[in-house]
């Protein structure tokens, strides 16, 4: 199975391939070909920085609209999760607009600290892309905004509120915590996308 | 439920583990990957490899063991040790390292902090202290806690946290190496008198000494090194005493 990762200005890409390469029968490239990107049979959106300068960044290359036209499984993954949405409070950032959600801030309420950063559980919507099993297991978050909870949420996360820790609409599947850093539990995360 | 993390620290030297321990049924105790990949099935949250090496070619060998941990590991990991500039950073996170963690370097020149920050974001950049209670206050000391400063601890970790630190790595000398429990009451004020979470380290001996750093301490992790190295305590029994006696753990 070929897997593209879309290669751009983000950090820590190279976990992903990482990752990709421990499942066996994946050959997974780290590209911004677009001609890669298009004839793979699933694509992973990652993402560390910020949404901002990304954006822009996307723009420049012409992946803003080709990840608009993918029509295979597109897995986003943190800040990548973040762009698939329509805007981010982050620097007042136009995302990509394919998931119509708000990205907000974390408004600490009890003392919480931004970033969200470590391991949190995840609650399981019935019936989603993900194996039942993984309800209530942990994954790592680093993240100071978060998906507003909505009707393509697969999974929530309760960090100052249950925010959209996995969601997914038609080939469009996304997840705040990074899979690649998650143990045995991204591991079957990653698995069970790469199955639709 | 946001879980508190247990994290083993690992020294390194010319890319070997030292202080391997007592790992049995390993092929190779100094090998830092495979000592990594042991502690992430044992239940450890996080991991961080502190490089004590000195030598010109550290750079190069520091990268190459970044990459061989990314590839193979699963779980997020930091990487330390000598880290004096913007390019040293930038080696190290292209070869998938998760953070990385400066000290001295950050004392001696604090706008390493925002422009580490800025060129990488917050989430990489751990900023580690090493202090001791000298006169009646807490004073950071740098070179592995050898030389004192006349830096008091609070002002800086939160001159660091202004500056873009995304984490604190905070170590007592008077409890390091004691097992006598971890310095609690100052990484409490550590913890409160800022917004980013807080990594304590110093003085572990016992399952008690972590629940009391997690609840006295307000610490957001606690960090050790020889009690998990010689397996005084497998974190999974720790895991599952914190879990019993309240705190949120992943298990």
């Amino acid at each position: 199975m070929k897997v593209a990762i879309i290669n751009y200005n983000a950090g820590n890409v190279q976990s992903v391939l990482f990752a990709m390469d421990r499942l066996p029968g994946i050959d997974a490239t780290l590209t911004d070909d677009h001609e890669l990107i298009r004839t793979a049979d699933k694509v992973i959106f990652p993402g560390v920085g910020e949404a901002n300068s990304t954006m822009k960044h996307l723009r420049q290359k012409g992946l803003d609209d080709l990840i608009r036209s993918l029509t295979q499984p597109v897995l986003g993954i943190c800040l990548g999760m973040q762009l698939l949405c329509d805007y981010s409070e982050e620097n007042d950032t136009e995302c990509l607009g394919i998931i119509p959600q708000h990205v907000r801030l974390f408004q600490p309420g009890n003392g919480e600290k931004v970033p969200h950063m470590g391991w949190n559980s995840l609650d399981l919507q019935p019936g989603t892309w993900l194996s039942p099993e993984l309800d209530g297991q942990y994954t790592y978050f680093v993240h100071s905004y978060y998906v507003e909870k909505g009707p393509y949420t697969a999974a929530t996360t309760n960090y100052c509120q249950p925010f959209t820790s996995v969601l997914r609409k038609d080939n469009f599947y996304a997840t705040q915590f990074h899979p690649e850093k998650s143990g045995k539990v991204g591991e079957q995360i990653l698995k069970d996308f790469l199955a639709q | 439920m946001f879980a508190k993390r247990i994290i083993p620290c690992l020294d390194i030297k010319d890319g070997r583990t030292v202080k391997g321990g007592n790992f049995v049924n390993l092929r190779d105790a100094g090998d830092p990957v495979e000592l990594g990949a042991r502690y992430s099935e044992a239940g450890a949250d996080e991991l961080v490899f502190l490089d004590i090496t000195a030598t010109h070619e550290k750079r190069k060998t520091l990268a190459q063991l970044a990459r061989e941990i990314a590839r193979h590991l699963n779980i997020p990991f930091t990487i330390g040790g000598g880290i004096r500039s913007v390019e040293d950073v930038e080696v190290l996170l292209n070869s998938g390292a998760d953070k990385i963690s400066i000290n001295s370097a950050a004392v001696r020149q604090p706008e390493l902090i925002s422009e580490m920050a800025k060129h990488f974001g917050s989430q990489f950049v751990v900023l580690a202290v090493d202090a001791k209670f000298v006169d009646n206050e807490w004073y950071v000391h740098l070179n592995g806690g050898r030389i004192k400063t006349d830096i008091p601890l609070l002002p800086w970790v939160k001159e660091a946290e202004d500056r873009g630190a995304g984490e604190i790595l905070f170590t007592s000398m008077d409890h390091d190496g004691t097992k006598a429990g971890f310095a609690n009451d100052i990484t409490a004020r550590v913890s409160e008198s800022l917004s980013i979470p807080v990594i304590a380290s110093g003085g572990a001996g016992t399952m008690e000494h972590f629940k009391d750093v997690f609840t006295t301490g307000k610490a957001d992790a606690g960090l050790a090194a020889s009690i998990f190295h010689f397996k005084e305590i497998e974190i999974i029994d720790l895991k599952q005493y914190l879990q019993q006696e309240g705190v949120v753990v992943r298990i």
